[in-house]
């Protein structure tokens, strides 16, 4: 199936979130449509799956112009779509949901369960697709998951599949997974539609590269493009890609971890005896798949969750189990890995939220009274100092975006006095611009003196910022190399492999 | 999908002039809009009420479909009866213009003209006190139910230093209003208590305390220290002169109207600078916005619910006092029971005024005044006192309901939305 959008333009009010944009997808071609957050790509595609009309231009297919008035509609004429946030009904199997809607019945209406499970077995088997059809969705992998949407998509026999930014919650290894999927699916004639801000994985698969920025597309490139070129196409001026650290020198440890345990919400052991030293003017980069402990082993450290037992200190101060204030004022800055949910209060101003863990301090409030006027001078100030794009220091935080959210959080820790900087996950969801912002920021503590420990996920990230890479499987830390070290080995590292080289 | 949508929409509306900006606040489906078409909702539901069950109305109705020619005069008698009820509950509950005209002229009988309003500001008192301290927990996200139970037990220890203790009134007043946010605080506590160390949900808690802080009425009141001498019913002593909170204009005036009015008003103050202003309710709203974030933030969330049932028990146990301290002087088995339960009557003002202070002070003027009206309706035409309080449901039902009301009026313009006050059950 080919797929032409010719003119497309989509305003809300005075804005125009898609300016006469031009797109063609051919059949068994892997699309990809590139842009940073807020460029109108989603817009985009929920114009070509029925969701939004656009006010001009048109949608072919095999040069017929059709109209859809709702994403029943795009799915009937063979378009099939999968959410960033999955639209999975947890408690309800694999086979349930991809029937949900079309549900094969026996008597009386009752689901038939063979019938079900068949038809999921057939597609699964058609496409390579392997998933258990009695697996509780709740119990599946993040991974699998996403495996249970395409496959709903490919059950109403879509012939161009839409994955709105697929990759943003899997593994370096689920990402692998889903990347060969997508080329399976060319093969057999399928045309795919890939939404995304990641420069890597576009290159690794697609076929066709289209840049959209504000709303219009920019260029169409082939993926032998450098990734310099694609992140300039993508921000309209030239991004730094790699991360420039001076050699400074390192000073004494700041934090200190030893045998630490720490156990989930489950009750198991996830961070099982961790020992690791960040010193001043370094930064220390913990590296590991998802879900290997370093999560817990954050919270740990912030006083959100018990140390079972070992110790934690920050300059020699013993902070074990001290209470979250304690450790803040102690002088642990610390961006957390969900920042909506840790970070930040959405329903408040950003000028609360920069002051947000530190209320009581002065300027801040005297004597129990919040001193508003200095609030709003520290904001006005951040807000400068760190380029937090806002309408306003009142506008809420949630009015911003994922990138100046985070940039509120690094500001808010960074203003006051540190002892070490610990960040989680620091760059997840954002686009490169402010990927290469934060970057900035972080190494340019490192510069002034402050120890920084960072946790992420990202092996780009890791390799960019550490001076020591320690990693992280099953609770261990499995080694502690230079950055030098070969991505194999850091690789071979994180699925638990014995240690290569102790620095 | 569809939130982002209408973010991109919001966001990118055009700027637009200040006066127009001005005019759509309140003719859009802004939330005063919204209460003051709740309002008008409650008084046209209210005319229907009083026609199809006034006995009058339906005699003149039932004649009309024997003589086709009187279905004027049967017009006019329906709207004569629904507007005399109206008029006797607005002329009840703010002020009768022939008795406005007649002092004004005369110089004389202010007292009879300014009875209503004096009246609906008394019964306003005590709830904007209790609804504040209602609407600060809701603030947070945590529902106290048992504001009842914390206004009883304020006026249980508000009477019993009012009664019992004898010292000047420079004293003996504030000490007698301390002890009635004591007691109210003290009740709080239990549930506070409850909550932050077991988990134990607080609307439960508080919600059965109340039949506990009913108990421990009856139990006081026919206590020694607390009944009133020779008395075998439950009532207590009554409050020392100097621990009462007087009319304003004397004794004499016949005006009930008391100092309590400049305790509402210092606690609407306090509630406005406490949740704008201080530290405490920084951690209150961020606690209530965002649990986890407050957490990460270094707030305890032991030490706030501690907090904030103190802060809201004791308000509620202030308003306790005030009433019994402003109005009868003495508490009895039947305090704040029933249709004078201030404490239940605070959580729906809380929610009308959207929890904001001012907001509340609106809301229980207008509770204050239906109720107050309602009565000099049943005593001028005959109509219960029911009415009033059916009209108040209505107008909570609706301001619960704005889509209803966007609907019934056909409100769909305006970017501004109505939010519930409240987010959920759990916390």
């Amino acid at each position: 199936m080919r797929v032409e959008l010719k003119g497309i333009t989509k305003r809300f009010g005075s804005f125009t979130a898609n300016d006469q944009i031009d797109l063609v997808v051919e059949p068994g071609q892997i699309h990809c449509l590139l842009g940073e957050n807020g460029a109108g790509k989603s817009t985009l595609m929920n114009v070509l799956f029925g969701l939004l009309r656009a006010e001009e231009g048109e949608i072919l297919i095999d040069g017929t112009a059709v109209n859809f008035a709702n994403s029943g509609d795009a799915v009937r004429h063979g378009i099939g779509m999968v959410h960033q946030h999955f639209m999975l009904v947890p408690v309800f199997t694999a086979a349930e949901n991809v029937v949900l809607g079309f549900e094969p019945t026996r008597s009386f209406n009752r689901l038939d369960h063979k019938t079900a499970n068949a038809q999921i077995h057939e597609l699964s088997q058609k496409f390579g697709l392997e998933v258990d059809p009695d697996a509780v969705v709740e119990n599946l992998s993040v991974g699998l998951q996403q495996r249970v949407e395409i496959l709903k998509a490919l059950s109403h026999d879509a012939e161009l599949l839409i994955l709105d930014e697929p990759t943003a919650v899997l593994t370096p290894q689920e990402i692998d997974a889903l990347m060969e999927i997508m080329r399976s699916l060319a093969r057999d004639g399928k045309s795919i539609l890939f939404i995304t801000h990641k420069l890597k994985e576009v290159r690794a698969v697609a076929d066709v590269i289209t840049v959209i920025r504000q709303g219009r597309v920019v260029d169409s490139v082939p993926p032998t493009e450098s990734e310099g070129e694609l992140a300039s196409l993508m921000v309209g001026r030239e991004v730094n890609l790699t991360v420039n650290k001076e050699v400074t020198p390192v000073g004494d440890v700041v934090l200190e971890l030893r045998d630490v345990v720490v156990r989930d919400d489950r009750g198991l052991a996830v961070v099982n005896g961790v020992s690791l030293d960040v010193r001043a003017g370094e930064i220390v980069a913990l590296a590991g798949v998802q879900g290997n402990g370093q999560t817990e082993l954050a919270e740990a450290v912030a006083g959100l969750r018990r140390v079972e037992s070992g110790t934690i200190s920050l300059r020699g101060r013993d902070i074990t189990n001290l209470s979250p204030r304690e450790i803040l004022d102690a002088g642990l800055g610390h961006v957390p890995e969900d920042r909506q949910r840790d970070g930040l209060v959405l329903s408040m101003s950003v000028a609360d939220n920069l002051v947000l863990n530190t209320p009581r301090r002065a300027p801040f409030a005297r004597r129990g009274t919040r001193n508003l006027t200095a609030v709003a001078a520290n904001a006005r100030d951040l807000v400068q100092r760190f380029d937090i794009r806002t309408s306003s220091i009142d506008a809420t935080a949630g009015s911003l975006s994922g990138g100046n959210q985070q940039k509120v959080i690094v500001a808010r820790e960074l203003s006051r006095p540190l002892t070490c900087f610990m960040a989680s996950q620091p760059t997840r969801g954002l686009d490169v611009g402010s990927i290469e912002y934060v970057h900035r920021q972080i190494v340019n503590q490192r510069n002034e003196g402050l120890g920084v420990f960072i946790i992420s996920s990202e092996l780009d990230e890791v390799v960019a910022l550490g001076d020591r890479i320690a990693v992280m499987y099953a609770g261990k830390i499995t080694g502690v190399v230079e950055p030098t070290t070969s991505r194999e080995d850091i690789g071979l590292l994180m699925t638990g492999a014995s240690v290569v080289d102790h620095v | 999908m569809s939130e982002v949508v209408a973010n991109a929409t919001s966001d990118a509306a055009p700027e637009k002039s200040p006066r127009r900006r001005w005019w759509e606040r309140y003719s859009s489906t802004s939330p005063i809009t919204l209460t003051m078409l709740a309002l008008v909702l409650g008084v046209v539901i209210g005319a229907l009420i009083i026609m199809v069950t006034s006995a009058t109305v339906l005699d003149a109705w039932r004649h009309s479909f024997h003589h086709v020619g009187s279905i004027g005069s049967t017009l006019k008698i329906t709207f004569d009866n629904v507007a005399a009820a109206y008029r006797a509950m607005l002329t009840g509950s703010i002020i009768d213009p022939t008795l406005l005209f007649h002092s004004i002229s005369t110089g004389h009988g202010w007292s009879e003209t300014m009875t209503p309003l004096s009246e609906t500001f008394t019964y306003a008192t005590p709830l904007v006190i209790a609804s504040i301290g209602v609407g600060v927990a809701f603030q947070t996200g945590i529902f106290n139910i048992g504001a009842n139970g914390q206004a009883i037990m304020g006026g249980i220890g508000g009477t019993a230093v009012g009664s019992m203790i004898h010292v000047p009134m420079i004293i003996h007043l504030p000490l007698t209003l301390l002890a009635g946010i004591v007691g109210g605080a003290v009740c709080g506590l239990v549930p506070g208590v409850l909550k932050a160390y077991t988990g134990a949900h607080e609307v439960i808690v508080t919600l059965m305390f109340n039949y506990v802080v009913n108990a421990i009425l009856i139990y006081a009141l026919t206590s020694t220290a607390l009944q009133l001498p020779g008395q075998a019913n439950g009532i207590s002593r009554n409050f020392d002169a100097s621990a009462t909170l007087d009319p304003i204009f004397g004794a004499k005036s016949g005006l009930r109207v008391s100092y309590g009015i400049f305790v509402a008003a210092a606690v609407v103050v306090f509630a406005i600078w406490f949740l704008k202003r201080s530290s405490l309710g920084f951690d209150f709203r961020i606690t209530g916005a965002n649990p986890n974030a407050a957490r990460a933030s270094g707030i305890n969330p032991k030490f706030i619910v501690l907090a904030l049932f103190v802060v809201s028990g004791g308000l509620a146990g202030l308003a306790g006092v005030v009433q019994a301290a402003s109005t009868t002087h003495y508490i009895d088995s039947g305090f704040l029971v029933g249709s004078a339960g201030i404490g239940f009557t605070a959580i729906t003002i809380a929610l009308l005024g959207r929890l904001q202070p001012m907001g509340i002070v609106w809301g229980s003027l207008l509770f204050a005044a239906l109720g107050v009206g309602g009565r000099a309706m049943q005593a001028a035409t005959g109509i219960p006192l029911d009415l009033a309080t059916i009209i108040q449901s209505i107008v909570v039902l609706f301001v619960a309901s704005p889509v209803l009301i966007k609907e019934i009026f056909r409100l769909r313009k305006g970017a501004q939305s109505f939010q519930m006050a409240t987010k959920g059950w759990s916390s």
